[in-house]
This record gives C-alpha cells, sequence and structure tokens, in this order.
C-alpha cells in the first residue's frame, strides 16, 4: 500500500492511498450456478449483504466490488470473469474511478460517525462489515481493515475534497468520546 | 436586592472565582455559576427590557423556560444575540449586554410604548398599518423591523466550528433527573443499550433541591448513589450539556450538545447528535407556570421554583424579603428554603381557601404567615419590586393589605414537559384536578409498525410525586426493555420514600378571579412578547376562537421561548373567554426544538471549504496552473475560459474559438457523464429509455439520441455508442450523469425487472479530452498508434486501441461542428495524453478551450444545452427534433406522454435563431419577446459569434417556425431590441466541416 497525501496532525491518521485496482461485477448473485462459478474465479464465496470477505464487497443485490490482489490485474481479472461466468454478467475495470482513504487510528470511529448514518460501535460494526453509505455529502464505502483502521472509497473527482473532510473531522480536540 | 448568601449553593465552587461583564461592567461570579445567579449575586436582577412596550424585565427563571433574560452575548466573530441567561455558564471574560433598549437598559426611550399601552393591544400592526399601501414598503415596515426583535443580528462570520455525530442506541432517555436515572439503572440492569441526554451541566433535577428522601438519603446522595451504579455499566452512556432537542419518525432524534458555551476554546462549539433509538424515554420533567396577577412582570417577581433553585444551587439570594404566592403545595418549599437561608418570608398567600397539606403545616410552625383565599392584587415598583397588595382570590382586587417585599415567588402549578412526547404525534390528557395536560399512554406517537416508540416517565408524564415519579419510571425502562428485547422478569426492590401528605391544587388563571380591566391589562401571561390577559381576551370576542389564530393574532407563545411558560395560561384564558373547557381549545402544536438550536449546529461541518462537494477532473491542476477561470456546474468545477496574461476573458473566448475554428483547440469532456448499459437485453432497455432507436446502431458506431421524462419533456441527451452486441456505452451531460443512471435503475427495478440489463456509472473511470478542428486529425497522427483517417474513423464511428501507448477509445463525434475526435482514457492517464495532445498541436496552434468557447462553438451550429433551450416543458418536436423521435417503435419512455392534446396543440413554444437587426446589440439571455401585450416567449442562449463577426441567439418562440423572417420586439434591462426570427443553424448548415 502506498500513500500519496497523509495527514497526522489529528487523532487518526488520514492517508490518500496511491491507485488501487478494482473491479466492479455486475451479475445475478442470487444465482446458485453464478455464485459457485464466483466462488471458484474469486478464490472465495460471495459475501453476505453489507459484508466484504476476502476482498470482494457486497454493493447491491447484483453487484460486487473485488479489490484486485498484489500479483495480478483488473484487465486480467475482467477476462477472467467475463469469460467465467456463463449468465449475463458487467465486469469492468473502475481502478481510475475511485479514490481510496486509510483511516488509522483508536477512534476512527468516532471520525467516520461524524458524517456516516451507521451505527458504527463495535457490537455493531466490526470486521467483515462493508458499508455503502455517505460521509457528510459524499457517497462512500468503508469497511474495516483491521481493528484500528478503516478503508474508505469514494469517486476519484471527491478525493480532495474528501481528503479535506476527513482531516477535518479528525482534529485532536473534536472527538465526541463515546465509542 | 439580589445578593450571594454567605454559604450554599451546590454547584458552585467558592474557591474559583470568574469575572466577567454585563453591560460593560466588570462583576464577578464563581466556577459553576450561570450568568443569571452571577447576575443576581451582583444584585442585577433587571436584565432587559420587553418586546413592544419595552417594560424592565428582570430573571423570572432557572431555565430553559425563561422568558426574559436573554442577552447578545460575546463580540465580532463570536457574537450571538438571544443566549439564555439562565442557562449560559459563565466563564473568565465573558461579555454580555442586555437586548431590546435605548439608549441604555436602566433609561430606555422604548418605555414611552409602556404609557401607550392602551393603543397597542393585540393585533395593533394588523389594525394600524393598513393604509396607504405605498407605506407598507417605504414607512411601516422599515419602522417596524426596527422596533422588532430581541437581539441584534452578528455581523462578522461566524468564527466556530460545528459538527454532527450518529448515534445508534436501544434506548434513548432524555432527561438526567431522578426519573431518569431510575430509568436508565431499570434498562441498563436488562442489558439495553442506553444513552442518556441531559441538557444542564450537573444530574439531579429537582432532586437536587427539593428536599426528598429516597432509601433513607437525601436528594443529592440519592443522585450520587445512582450515578455511581450507572457509570459502571458498559452499556448506559451518560453525557450533560446535550438537550434532546426533538423527535422524529422512526426513532430518529437530535440532541443538541453545547460542546464549549461555558468553556470557550479550539473543539468545536456545538454537536448535533442525530440518534435512531428504538424506544425514547422521556423524562423531561415539569414546568412552573406563572400566576396572572397585575404586576407580574416587574423584576422581582419570579418562579417560586426559580427562587429556591438561586438558593439551594448557586448560594444566591432572589431576595431578603420574599412573598409566596400559590395555588399549591410546592411553594411552600421556596418559603422553607427561603426560610432556612435566613431570609423574610413576610406571607404567603395561598388561593386555596383550605390551604396545604403537610408542606404548610411545616411553614406555619416555623412562624411563616400563611393567608389562604388571598391573592396578589398587584406587585407595586417600577424596575422593582417594593410591595405587593393582598386581596381575596374571590374577589375583584380590593386590597386588604400592603406588604413591602422585594421579591415575590409565584408557582401556579406545573405543565409537564410533554414536547417530546408531542413532536411526532403523541397525544394529551387534560388531568383537570392538577390543571395540566399529560401523556396518555393509550396514544403514543406510533413507528414503522404502528407502535408507540416514545413513552414518558416522572413529572413528563404528570408524575409530580417523588414516589409515583419512580413509578412511572421503572414501568417505562420496563417497557421499553421488553420492547426491545431486553427485559427482566424480577422488579427492581421498592425504594422507600418520604412522601409527604400534599393537598390538592386549585387551578387559578386569574388573580383574583374577578379582576378588572385595569388589572388584567398588566398581567402578563407571556412575557417574551408582551401578551397580557387583557389581549387574549381581546382576541376571543374578536373572533379568535382557534388557539392556533390567537396565537397568531397576540403573539402568545411565539419567539424564543414558545410559550414555555404562558401557553397553558393563555389557553384557559381563552377558553374562559370563549366559556369553553380547556381540553376542547386544546394546546397548539409542538414542533422541534424544544428550544432554539444554533443554525451552525444544524450546517455542521458544511461551512467554508467543507460547504459543497467540489469534483474535480484529472486535469484539473493543469487547468489550474494555465490560469482557467472556473465555473461550476452541477458538483464539478469547470474551465470556464484560459485567459492569458493581461488578456480579458471575452477576448479569451473569442481566441479559443479561432484557434479551434481555424487549427485546433483542446477540451476537457471528462465531466460527461458515461454510463455502460450491458446485457442481453441492453438494446431493447435502450430503445425504451431513449425516443430514437437505439438497437439498429452497430457496434462500433455511435448516434445521438434523447431522453424523455414520461411527461414526454427532454431531460437529457447524448451520444449513445454500441461497444458490443450486448453492451452501450451511453454519454449523459455533466450535471445529468448522476440522475440519468437513477432514472435507468429506477426503470429496470421497478418496470422492467424482466428485462437482463445491468447499467454502470462509469463517469469517473475515463478522461475524456476532446481535440476539435481542421487541423485535429494530424494531431492524432502524430501521437500514432491508431489509424485515425476519414476511411477507418468515419464521422460517428470510435475505434479502440493505443495512442501513443495509452489504451484508448476515440469517438469520431462533435458539439463543436468542426474535425473532432473525443477521446477516453483511464482517469490517471489523463494529463499525460493532454500533455502529449498539447505538444503534438504546438504546431498548429493548438490551444486549450473552455466551457464558453464551447457553447458559443455549439450554439453557431444550432445545438441545444438541455437546461438552456429546455427547461423541464419543452419536447424534441418543441426543439425541431422531432426526427430523433421513432415513430417506429411501440413504446419509449415519453411517448404517451408527447401525445397529450397539449403537447401536440398549435401554438406551442418552437426554438428558433434570432439575428438583431443591429450587429452591434446582443440580445440578453432571458429577455422576452412581448407583441401587443404578450410574452411570445423567451431568449434561451445568446452569444457574440466570432466566427460571424455578429451576435447569434436562439429562442423558444410561439410558433416560432411558422415565423421565420418576422422581426419580433424585445424589452430588457430598460432598452428595446428588434431581432429577426431566422434558421438556428447560423454556421456550416450542410454540417460539411466535421465529416471530413
Amino acid at each position: 500500500m502506498s500513500f500519496s497525501e497523509i495527514d497526522g496532525s489529528g487523532a487518526v491518521l488520514v492517508a490518500a492511498q496511491r491507485r488501487v485496482e478494482m473491479v466492479v461485477l455486475k451479475a445475478d448473485l442470487s444465482n446458485k450456478t453464478t455464485r459457485a462459478t464466483l466462488k471458484k474465479l474469486l478464490g472465495g464465496p460471495v459475501p453476505a449483504p453489507r459484508k466484504i470477505v476476502n476482498n470482494v464487497a457486497w454493493m447491491a443485490p447484483d453487484e460486487l466490488l473485488i479489490m484486485v490482489p498484489d500479483g495480478s490485474s483488473a484487465d486480467g481479472l475482467v477476462a477472467l470473469l467475463n469469460a467465467g461466468v456463463k449468465a449475463p454478467v458487467l465486469a469492468v475495470d473502475v481502478s481510475d474511478a475511485r479514490a481510496v482513504f486509510s483511516l488509522k487510528g483508536n477512534h476512527a470511529r468516532e471520525v467516520l460517525a461524524k458524517g456516516a448514518p451507521v451505527d458504527l460501535s463495535p457490537g455493531a460494526f466490526g470486521p467483515g462489515d462493508f458499508r455503502r453509505t455517505r460521509l457528510g455529502q459524499v457517497a462512500v464505502a468503508f469497511w474495516l481493515e483491521a481493528e484500528d483502521e478503516f478503508q474508505l472509497v469514494c469517486f476519484a473527482s471527491m478525493r480532495e475534497f474528501m481528503f479535506d473532510w476527513l482531516v477535518n473531522a479528525a482534529q485532536k480536540d473534536s472527538l465526541p468520546g463515546y465509542f | 436586592m439580589s445578593f450571594r448568601l454567605p454559604e450554599g449553593g451546590c454547584l458552585i465552587d467558592r474557591g474559583q472565582p470568574v469575572s466577567f461583564s454585563f453591560n460593560g461592567k466588570a462583576m464577578q461570579g464563581f466556577a459553576g455559576d450561570t450568568l443569571a445567579s452571577a447576575l443576581m449575586a451582583n444584585d442585577q436582577r433587571m436584565v432587559g427590557r420587553s418586546f413592544k412596550y419595552h417594560r424592565p424585565r428582570g430573571i423570572m427563571a432557572s431555565g430553559v423556560e425563561e422568558p426574559n433574560a436573554l442577552m447578545n452575548m460575546e463580540e465580532g466573530a463570536r457574537f450571538e444575540p438571544n443566549q439564555r441567561a439562565t442557562t449560559q455558564e459563565i466563564f473568565a471574560g465573558l461579555q454580555a449586554r442586555s437586548q431590546n433598549h435605548w439608549p441604555s437598559l436602566g433609561f430606555d426611550i422604548g418605555a414611552l410604548n409602556n404609557h401607550l399601552s392602551r393603543f397597542l393591544p393585540a393585533g395593533f400592526y394588523y389594525k394600524t398599518f393598513m393604509k396607504p399601501q405605498w407605506a407598507w414598503k417605504h414607512v411601516f415596515e422599515p419602522i417596524i423591523r426596527r422596533s422588532a426583535g430581541l437581539g441584534q443580528v452578528p455581523g462578522a462570520r461566524d468564527a466556530d466550528r460545528y459538527e454532527h455525530f450518529y448515534v445508534y442506541t436501544d434506548i434513548l432517555i432524555v432527561g438526567g433527573g431522578l426519573a431518569g436515572f431510575e430509568a436508565a439503572l431499570e434498562a441498563g440492569r436488562a442489558g439495553a443499550r442506553v444513552l442518556l441526554l441531559e441538557q444542564s451541566p450537573y444530574y439531579g433535577g429537582r432532586a437536587m433541591v427539593d428536599d426528598i428522601e429516597l432509601g433513607g438519603r437525601s436528594g443529592p446522595a440519592h443522585i450520587a448513589h445512582l450515578l455511581a451504579q450507572l457509570e459502571r455499566m458498559e452499556n448506559v452512556t451518560l453525557r450533560l450539556r446535550i438537550q434532546g432537542a426533538g423527535v422524529f419518525d422512526h426513532g430518529y432524534a437530535l440532541g443538541y450538545e453545547r460542546v464549549n458555551d461555558h468553556a470557550p476554546d479550539t473543539r468545536p462549539r456545538h454537536r448535533l447528535w442525530r440518534i435512531r433509538a428504538a424506544r425514547i424515554i422521556s423524562a423531561t420533567g415539569a414546568l412552573e407556570r406563572p400566576l396572572s396577577f397585575a404586576g407580574n412582570d416587574i423584576p422581582g417577581v419570579m418562579l417560586a421554583g426559580a427562587a429556591r433553585d438561586y438558593i439551594r444551587l448557586y448560594g444566591v439570594a432572589p431576595g431578603a424579603r420574599t412573598v409566596v404566592a400559590c395555588n399549591n403545595d410546592d411553594a411552600y418549599r421556596t418559603a422553607l428554603a427561603l426560610h432556612g437561608a435566613g431570609l423574610e418570608v413576610p406571607l404567603i398567600v395561598d388561593a386555596r381557601l383550605k390551604g396545604g397539606g403537610e408542606l404548610a403545616e411545616q411553614a406555619r410552625s416555623l412562624g411563616i404567615r400563611v393567608a389562604n383565599g388571598h391573592a396578589i392584587a398587584r406587585v407595586n415598583g417600577g424596575k422593582q419590586v417594593t410591595g405587593v397588595e393582598v386581596c381575596l382570590q374571590s374577589g375583584t382586587g380590593g386590597a386588604v393589605e400592603t406588604i413591602a417585599c422585594d421579591c415575590v415567588a409565584m408557582s401556579g402549578g406545573f405543565s409537564p414537559v410533554v414536547h417530546l412526547w408531542s413532536h411526532c404525534g403523541g397525544k394529551l390528557n387534560w388531568d383537570a384536578a392538577n390543571g395540566m395536560f399529560t401523556p396518555d399512554p393509550a396514544r403514543p406517537p406510533t413507528d414503522h409498525n404502528g407502535e408507540g416508540f416514545v413513552l414518558a416517565a416522572g413529572s413528563a408524564f404528570g408524575a409530580l410525586q417523588t414516589d409515583a415519579c419512580i413509578k412511572s419510571a421503572i414501568s417505562a425502562a420496563r417497557q421499553a426493555g421488553e420492547e426491545v428485547g431486553r427485559s427482566l422478569a424480577e422488579e427492581p426492590a421498592p425504594r422507600r420514600v418520604r412522601q409527604e401528605q400534599v393537598a390538592s391544587p386549585l387551578p387559578v388563571w386569574a388573580m383574583p378571579a374577578k379582576a378588572p380591566y385595569a388589572l388584567r391589562a398588566k398581567s402578563w401571561l407571556d412575557f417574551q412578547n408582551d401578551v397580557k390577559v387583557s389581549d387574549v381576551q381581546l382576541a376571543a370576542r374578536e373572533g379568535f376562537e382557534s388557539v392556533e389564530h390567537t396565537k397568531r393574532y397576540t403573539t402568545l407563545g411565539m419567539a424564543t421561548d414558545q410559550g414555555k411558560l404562558s401557553n397553558i395560561n393563555g389557553l384557559a384564558v381563552l377558553a374562559d373567554s370563549l366559556a369553553a373547557e380547556i381540553p376542547q381549545v386544546g394546546t397548539t402544536t409542538f414542533r422541534p426544538p424544544y428550544t432554539p438550536i444554533s443554525l451552525g449546529a444544524i450546517a455542521g461541518e458544511a461551512a467554508g471549504r467543507l460547504f459543497k462537494p467540489t469534483r474535480k477532473t484529472a486535469m484539473h491542476e493543469w487547468h489550474a496552473r494555465r490560469g482557467a477561470i472556473f465555473e461550476p456546474v452541477g458538483d464539478w468545477l469547470r474551465p470556464y475560459a484560459y485567459p492569458q496574461q493581461g488578456e480579458r476573458v471575452q477576448d479569451a473566448i473569442n481566441r479559443e474559438i479561432r484557434a479551434t475554428r481555424n487549427g485546433v483547440g483542446l477540451f476537457d469532456a471528462s465531466t460527461l457523464g458515461k454510463i455502460m448499459v450491458k446485457g442481453p437485453d441492453a438494446g431493447r432497455f435502450l430503445d425504451l429509455v431513449y425516443t430514437n432507436m437505439i438497437s439498429s446502431l452497430k457496434p462500433g458506431k455511435c448516434r445521438y439520441g434523447l431522453m424523455c421524462n414520461e411527461n414526454g419533456f427532454l431531460i437529457d441527451d447524448g451520444v449513445v455508442a454500441r461497444l458490443s452486441e450486448d453492451s452501450f456505452l451511453c454519454h449523459t451531460t455533466t450535471g445529468g450523469a448522476g440522475n440519468i443512471h437513477a432514472h435507468m435503475e429506477e426503470w429496470l427495478q421497478t418496470e422492467w425487472w424482466d428485462l437482463e440489463v445491468f447499467t454502470l456509472d462509469l463517469t469517473e473511470q475515463f478522461a475524456q479530452i476532446v481535440v476539435a478542428g481542421p487541423e485535429a486529425r494530424k494531431v492524432l497522427e502524430a501521437l500514432g498508434g491508431l489509424d485515425v483517417s476519414r476511411a477507418a474513423l468515419p464521422f460517428m464511428g470510435f475505434v479502440e486501441g493505443e495512442l501513443a501507448g495509452i489504451k484508448a477509445r476515440v469517438f469520431r463525434i462533435s458539439f463543436s461542428g468542426e474535425l473532432s475526435y473525443e477521446i477516453a482514457v483511464p482517469a490517471g492517464q489523463g494529463v499525460l495524453l493532454w500533455n502529449l495532445l498539447l505538444q503534438a498541436g504546438g504546431e498548429h496552434g493548438i490551444a486549450p478551450y473552455g466551457t464558453e468557447a464551447l457553447h458559443v462553438m455549439r450554439a453557431e451550429k444550432g445545438f441545444v444545452v438541455v437546461g438552456d433551450e429546455s427547461d423541464g416543458t419543452v419536447t424534441p418536436y418543441d426543439l425541431g427534433m422531432g426526427w430523433a423521435v421513432s415513430k417506429k417503435k411501440d413504446d419509449f419512455i415519453g411517448k404517451r406522454g408527447m401525445q397529450r392534446s397539449f403537447l401536440t396543440a398549435e401554438g406551442r413554444k418552437q426554438l428558433v435563431g434570432l439575428r438583431t437587426l443591429s450587429d452591434r446589440e446582443k440580445l440578453p439571455e432571458g429577455a422576452h419577446a412581448v407583441a401587443d401585450g404578450k410574452a411570445l416567449g423567451h431568449v434561451t442562449s445568446s452569444y457574440f459569434s466570432p466566427t460571424l463577426q455578429h451576435p447569434i441567439a436562439m429562442a423558444l418562440i410561439q410558433n416560432g417556425q411558422a415565423r421565420m423572417g418576422e422581426v419580433l420586439e424585445f424589452r430588457a434591462d430598460g432598452k428595446l431590441y428588434k431581432a429577426r426570427v431566422v434558421d438556428p443553424v447560423f454556421y456550416d448548415r450542410k454540417g460539411a466541416r466535421q465529416d471530413v
């Protein structure tokens, strides 16, 4: 993981990552054959709603977001999925369309809870959980990469705005102290 | 006079003096003081002037219900009006100023109104400022605006920051008094997630002040005992200084946190808690009501409970000699507290003939005189109380005795704070015995399952006595716990409560009962809005029978306190005047927020730089460095023009256009929406979404398409490219990308769920660069890698491959009318390609052009822009684009809409071009064509064309197509313009330039 911009002045480390390879897959995920095929192609089960498993995230009843593992390429995965899934499928490289951020620190939950209408208490949102929601006025999705580290994606054109938003929300003297 | 007592005050720290100023005068209080208690400690009881009559007003209450003590706080960028002295904690250096007077608090010119009061009755404005009509704008309104209002409007930009915070919990408890604590303990024991909010800086509520005894402990000791247990529970969170401000549908509640109003620092000033709770327990207490006797607004008259608060919480004597006036037992506690603090209580005036219960006996046994069946006829004094005249409650106010005093503590009974119960529709019962509205548990506000989601506890439920208060709290907590799946079988051990024997209160709405007009006209109901008993009675006589109408007519219960003290008294007077029962008259509507909350808290972090998301393309930095002027389009920032050193913007636009028309231009089109549509039924789906035929498009080809809504009105346009047999890329307008994607998904998910189609918004994946102009092909050829010749890549075709080694898709489409290529590359490669194109175009004088040059060039070509030439009421036919509406298709969105009679009728506005008769005059956009006094239509786009060297315009004109050659008159900006109706295509009608 490499970063293009880091701010460590706040209670949480905010880092904008360099390009992360990712692919969107749209298919009928309720179809058993498709699920079985995807399990084989992705090397793991199709995640349940609002979950992320093995870097594959549930985005919608017919949509997955797949973080391309190191050593593979988005192009390769797109080709694999298009060829492998026999049912109608849409698989596209969206690496350039997204900005990815890391939020690292004990208080990352509180920073996100300032903008996302999501129950972020440790009992309700843990490793493996994934939410497609909004942060302030920006559409985002996030999940826990580690116990104290969130990963967040938004549209690439919002990268600067999102970074500023996160740095503002992470200011040291502004934590609600709830979680 | 009011003063600091030598001892007492459980909230203040006498070891920590705090300096502050009031009206510029330096004063001192102690840490823990409110501004109100500190002012009283400095013998400053008069704190403002009233709204209408400018009467001197004093501190009346000790909490959020305070109507009078509103302050202009601080200075400059931290200035804020209407801050309640009773809820503002003092801090070192605090600056407060009283409001609503000129030139000073002590001497106020506006007080003349007080002597004119008989000429300023209810509805005064409506009756007086009628004629002449012109005077409204020039005389009345300016005067009213200057004289109305309380505090001043801040002049500087707010220096503070604010934020939101989302919280989810099983049970939200609002109120950290005895009821809230008992409920939290019971719900906490059962294992529910509990969040308890207390608006003040301390827990305990009345238990800290009233002499109650629980389990052998005093009130404060019991609260400490409960607090210790609650703090040990991991599932229970307690927070101070957060007000439960509003309850909304689906268990949504707002908490208004005043983070550092008590100690300004760099933290966010306010935080708005946006809470989702399965159940909400409203333990918000009750508010004491004033009594309506003449002069009840003179500084020194205050609520009995507040007088007690100042003694017990802050160690402040509200007066040296206090007369207590009441209709209930609770006020006797104040007499006892005053007596206990060594202060004089010359008389308790109790309107009840039989007097009070155990507490009254205690008072008597201490030698305090009690006058049963008596009332206050009037309060003597101007800027402060000097005495009271006592009369019989049943009479007309003939005084039997005058008592010298400097303070009057009054209690007219209690009103449960039913606001949170009522915000979302909880209904109330009228408790005639106690004279109060209480929540009806059988008619709670209901959630999405039809179940009640708010429960009331303690005195907010109407349980005014300690034992009943605890019982209702436990019961509410157990019910809420059960409903969120957290319940305990065993009930908690009952608390041993020492409960005094209490006598019933007597409803007293006027004091004395038969007060004549002279007294009623000085008996205040609403202190903040200067509404008297006589005003409500007048409103009733004038036919205002609805309590809501009376409120608006008299202003009873308006402004910042929303009638916290006045509502029940006011509607009781109204009911009496109408000879109706109180429940029949009913209350006005309780609306959130409970008290005013700051606009900053509502905006949260969305201010300044973070006001609105800004979207930037991959080439944004380059544009900025090149000196581009940006314009917002949707959330995007797009280069409007690239003026060079010393160049005027209009000259830059003209230069960019000439460069493109004569050589080659470069344009950032990345913001255009790009929606991928894929699946076996993709063609069928797009035939339904677009007005023209899309399924007949061959792979590798592009087609311009229109989209309408169900009404047949144009909503978007753009070029569709068929990528393969089963996949299309649909370009939308910049502002339309998100909406059109949602529009497609809505139709797919709700109507055409049987179609096998997937859509995905790929707008951001690609940087899209337009290379346009006669030399465009040479530039692409110089980059190499792709055959872009006319044969290999004809107009309205596209190819994929590598351009200068970058993976690219190149479309031959044109919005400028020139030979034009739109090159899409992964966004991350955008800057690289942009620079390569600039380099390669150098020898042809390549120039980047902005959105304005684009708009001029498209207007020269007669191309429409959705949102300029269309406004949501325009069909493709109106725009002369019937050619893009398929006659062969069975159906598409908007087909039936377009067939409605008035969309096919004669006389609709149609798109035309306009050529001003003078080449020096450019029509203003939006100018209306007028003939015979009727509007014919308006100018939709207007530019100066540097290509044609004259102005050009487009317009929507009634029967426009039939008016070709006609000269129309436009009036705008005080000028008359004449323009001839012409074809909207001004340049290269045959389209030869783009197809080379």
